[in-house]
């Protein structure tokens, strides 16, 4: 093909893209550790591409780097979307070994290494904010939803025009209370589901082509 | 010389204080206060932004036998509306409590108030 013709092409993808909305996004997992960021990532990944994106565990900051899938087309009746999946390590503003020693019964080496590691994964983290078009903010449905961490995600994600989706996840757990994370975030969409089970998951995959697939202007 | 009183210091920063600072020292000056063992209830708190960078320099920072991290609490930016964009009108952040977190502790935070507990057996240095 000429290059006349290659630039015809761009320009005519280009135009069907602006009329028609965003065909490809870098949407971020976020959230504080041990929320089920991991969880929900195998999730999408297990039902739009068979892989998996990382191990999971009841001990906080299993993920310590932030780890990606290319190319997760979702789809959502006639309409899709092309997604690169962020999975990120947990946000935390302390980390503390002995809680690993003491709680998770991890011995001294482990447990340091493992706060050293997960402190470099929050400051990673924080800096692929920098670099993504949207967050599926996961939160522990059966806990206070207004801490500083998601507080501080949603201030930031607002701040640059980003969209965000709360998946209130551990729908599964007897205690958890999706409407208190309506009513705390009225301004976002909410999605209660269990990653674990996969329930009201086609939901979320719904909204997520929905909400990630408008066209925004994205502050810097 | 008069030794040291044994307590938790509270420090009570106003917003011209902190209007006077850029960015950078803002977050240097409340981290530096912070590892000394202070608690600070800043009268204008740090934007979401700031808050972020607060977060990431403090990992930066932690030192696993004398500094673990901080505990912070505070309101973002209120919103404005159409008309407050278009006259140029910003709101600012709100009150903020920032301190060490092997000293203090949230106990519960809603739209209108934030309570904390100062665990017991510390003091700042």
């Amino acid at each position: 093909m000429g290059v006349f013709a290659k630039l015809r092409l761009s320009r005519f993808s280009e135009m069907v893209q602006k009329i028609f909305g965003k065909k490809h996004a870098k949407i971020g997992i976020y959230g504080p550790p041990n929320v089920g960021k991991t969880t929900l990532a195998n999730r999408i990944l297990r039902d739009w591409t068979g892989d998996i994106m990382g191990t999971v565990s009841e001990i906080p900051h299993e993920t310590r780097r932030a780890t990606w899938k290319r190319n997760v087309k979702v789809e959502n009746g006639h309409s899709s979307l092309m997604m690169d999946i962020v999975d990120t390590p947990g946000i935390a503003t302390k980390i503390d070994y002995k809680e690993f020693m003491n709680t998770y019964g991890l011995n001294k080496d482990e447990s340091r290494s493992r706060a050293k590691e997960a402190t470099e994964g929050v400051i990673e983290s924080i800096r692929w904010l920098e670099d993504i078009d949207g967050v599926v903010l996961v939160m522990d449905a059966t806990q206070d939803p207004f801490t500083q961490v998601n507080v501080t995600i949603i201030g930031n994600l607002e701040a640059r025009n980003l969209p965000i989706l709360i998946a209130a996840n551990k729908i599964d757990a007897e205690d958890a209370s999706p409407a208190t994370l309506k009513s705390a975030f009225p301004q976002h969409p909410v999605v209660p589901i269990s990653a674990l089970t996969g329930y009201n998951t086609e939901n979320l995959y719904s909204m997520m082509v929905k909400e990630f697939g408008k066209k925004r202007h994205k502050k810097r | 010389m008069t030794p040291k009183e044994k307590g938790i210091a509270f420090t009570l920063i106003s917003r011209q204080k902190l209007d006077d600072l850029t960015s950078k020292e803002k977050l240097r000056f409340i981290l530096d206060e912070v590892k000394t063992g202070k608690i600070l209830v800043l009268e204008q708190g740090l934007t979401s932004v700031e808050q972020a960078s607060l977060i990431e320099n403090t990992m930066r920072e932690i030192d696993q036998d004398t500094f673990i991290g901080i505990e912070m609490e505070g309101y973002s930016e209120e919103k404005t509306n159409f008309l407050q964009r278009v006259f140029g009108i910003t709101r600012k952040p709100r009150m903020t409590v920032i301190g060490p977190a092997h000293l203090l502790k949230t106990v519960r935070k809603d739209n209108d108030k934030i309570e904390t507990m100062i665990i017991p057996g510390k003091g700042a240095k």
